[in-house]
């Protein structure tokens, strides 16, 4: 179990934390144990609405030790992206969804001394898996959750051990006894800072954290923002005279070969340039690493296996 | 591939290493073409390749005991070839979890993994190992976790940390190397410990190199295969051994030429470890002789040319110097000058009879 296929997933509990929110419990739907899912690691899980398929990325907030389930807490929003919606509204216990393998954008820092976490709303969801770790690991750390008075009593009790404890706090809107700068200020050099939650409360957090001379690599954010994946284009092909479309989570790469194609192709991550193909009409979307400033301005070649495209169609010499 | 046979292999004093026919046509060779320069040849280690070495995460092959009682014998001089820096203990974890599951997965008639919660029970039978532990609890095993599976596996291996957009090498267990020191480039960073490394930091290899690394992602290990030539079939030429291998380089003559001289090739893999977030980086070495290589028509003539054309940089690099006329006129004289096909695989199913 060492290859990152689609991981088939049974609901085997839902539990309703307040009217927007709801904890799925995943556990493999073919039996045996799950891949690590690691403190901070999400999942992208599809969920297939009709002919829709909705991909979404959701923090796992158990530990890793863990491997017979993985636990996710997904919030109902009225501009909710489709997938989290139709959790909420048609997901029931039972029913099986895919995900890839966890993938791990906010890991823990291995040389930190002390850690800091800071959350507003769900962004309290890696913050769990965070929690569970560093406390059977006996790690010194803090937790501050700011939230909404709708959410405190699900907050409250989802930290219930560590409010006991002395080392989590909820605080409720306006909270005027949230005092960020002097948080920041008191922390001992060595400490490592985390924050999840709306743009702009990371936004604050990071311009007060770099008014008092954090380094650069802290505080670090919580980010899903993988390159993959963006609009839908067509690419045509001139020498074998193909006319495919590219999804929006497919590679030029991947179309073609879904076509029957064998395009020459070696690390599939924008860096070998063994798949460079040169473009005939069309503007290229570069989002690799092997064209320099001036190669990608030229237009005349691109990377088939990352980049994508700034034309609705393009044609290239395959 | 069984993985009897080789068990009373040594590599070194009388060095009785030998490869059966089964492991010359299943060797990694590492030349798709008949010229060679440095590359970010890395692909995804899928259970696919062109021979049987790469179609398992962890390759486990006739020389199995024998190269898990050399690296003993190594460590037993000297205990720095295996270190881990205390900040690394989560991917230790990791090492063991991955390598024993692969194993227990991939070769099940020789390794055996069950599990009751934490309590872990392992069986290891080629070197008859039973063991139960805790999983997470070091008090439960003899040796640190990272060090007590990798002296059960061959090849080398190194921990590698992730932070600050960088990839650190913080552990290994190193008993196997290609002239290069753990202890020396313990904690240096990616550019760092690739440091020496002539012609390839021009080419942009390494910048390349570690943004693919930078987002290597868990259930997704990638490898890629280096390469250079050993005198006898040592798997230790350490540096800090130097003064025993060292002069093994000028012991090679139009006579012994082909028994002596080795083609040592590295079958590297890299994974990401889940908790730690760390990479591990497996460096698997297998050795064949010129001899044994002339069993097989394409590996012998390309082999040839590979050589023949290298650039001077890598010949000094690679220390190949003082002996590299003597190999390039033997395989002249087996070399008929036919085309040779692509890739990297032998082309025929066993080795031309001696």
């Amino acid at each position: 179990m060492t290859r990152a296929e689609d991981i088939p997933l049974r609901v085997v509990a839902v539990e309703t934390l307040n009217d927007t929110l709801l904890r799925f419990t995943l556990a493999r739907a073919d039996g045996g144990e799950l891949p690590t899912g690691a403190a901070g690691a999400h999942i992208m899980l599809a969920v297939q609405d009709g002919h829709r398929t909705h991909r979404n990325a959701y923090s796992l907030t158990g530990h890793p030790d863990d491997r017979r389930c993985y636990r996710i807490i997904v919030r109902r929003v009225a501009e909710s992206r489709g997938g989290s919606a139709y959790l909420h509204a048609h997901v029931r216990v039972g029913d099986v969804l895919h995900a890839g393998w966890p993938v791990n954008l906010f890991p823990l820092a291995s040389l930190a001394r002390r850690h800091l976490l800071v959350a507003r709303g769900i962004g309290l969801t890696p913050m769990l898996s965070f929690a569970a770790v560093l406390s059977a690991r006996g790690a010194p750390f803090e937790l501050h959750q700011m939230c909404r008075a709708a959410d405190e009593a699900a907050f409250h009790a989802l930290l219930a051990p560590y409010v006991d404890a002395g080392i989590a706090q909820v605080h409720v809107d306006p909270a005027p006894a949230f005092d960020l700068p002097a948080l920041l200020a008191r922390q001992p050099l060595g400490t490592h800072l985390y924050m999840c939650g709306p743009r702009r409360m990371m936004d604050d957090v990071t311009a007060c954290a770099r008014a008092l001379g954090w380094p650069r690599h802290s505080p670090h954010q919580e980010s899903f923002g993988d390159h993959s994946g963006g609009a839908p284009f067509v690419v045509r092909t001139a020498r074998t005279g193909l006319t495919l479309p590219v999804a929006a989570d497919q590679t030029i790469l991947e179309a073609l070969e879904d076509a029957g194609l064998s395009p020459a192709c070696l690390c599939r991550g924008g860096v070998c340039g063994e798949c460079r193909t040169t473009v005939l009409e069309g503007v290229p979307d570069h989002r690799d690493d092997v064209l320099d400033a001036s190669e990608r301005i030229g237009n005349r070649d691109m990377m088939i296996c990352v980049s994508r495209a700034r034309t609705p169609e393009l044609l290239i010499d395959l | 591939m069984t993985i009897a046979g080789g068990a009373d292999d040594t590599f070194r004093g009388k060095f009785s290493f030998r490869n059966s026919d089964a492991a010359i046509i299943r060797f990694p060779f590492p030349f798709h073409e008949d010229r060679y320069m440095y590359a970010v040849n890395l692909e995804p280690h899928t259970h696919a390749g062109p021979t049987d070495a790469f179609v398992r995460d962890f390759d486990v092959d006739e020389h199995y005991v024998a190269e898990c009682r050399e690296r003993a014998l190594v460590l037993e001089q000297d205990p720095s070839r295996c270190r881990v820096l205390a900040h690394m203990m989560d991917a230790e974890w990791d090492t063991l979890e991955l390598l024993m599951e692969s194993l227990a997965r991939d070769y099940p008639a020789l390794f055996a993994l069950d599990k009751d919660g934490a309590r872990w029970r392992w069986r290891n039978r080629p070197l008859g190992i039973d063991a139960t532990f805790t999983f997470g609890d070091p008090s439960t095993l003899p040796q640190p976790p990272f060090e007590y599976i990798t002296r059960q596996v061959q090849g080398d291996f190194t921990l590698q940390d992730q932070r600050d957009d960088n990839i650190y090498i913080d552990g290994g267990m190193v008993t196997t190397q290609a002239d290069w020191s753990l202890d020396f480039d313990l904690g240096m960073a990616f550019h760092e410990w690739h440091g020496p490394v002539p012609v390839a930091h021009d080419l942009g290899v390494f910048d390349r190199a570690l943004k693919y690394l930078l987002r290597l992602q868990y259930g997704r290990p990638v490898r890629r295969l280096n390469w250079t030539m050993t005198v006898n079939p040592r798997l230790d030429t350490s540096p800090e051994n130097y003064p025993i291998w060292g002069p093994d380089r000028a012991t090679v003559t139009a006579g012994n030429v082909g028994e002596r001289l080795h083609l040592r090739v590295e079958l590297q893999t890299l994974f990401r470890l889940p908790r730690s977030n760390g990479i591990l980086f497996g460096i698997r070495c297998y050795l064949i002789s010129l001899n044994e290589i002339l069993r097989v028509p394409k590996w012998r003539r390309r082999l040839h040319r590979v050589l023949r054309d290298l650039h001077p940089e890598l010949v000094t690099y690679k220390g190949l110097s003082r002996y590299l006329p003597t190999a390039v006129a033997f395989l002249a004289a087996h070399d008929d000058g036919a085309l040779t096909g692509p890739g990297i695989q032998p082309d025929q199913a066993a080795p031309d009879p001696l």
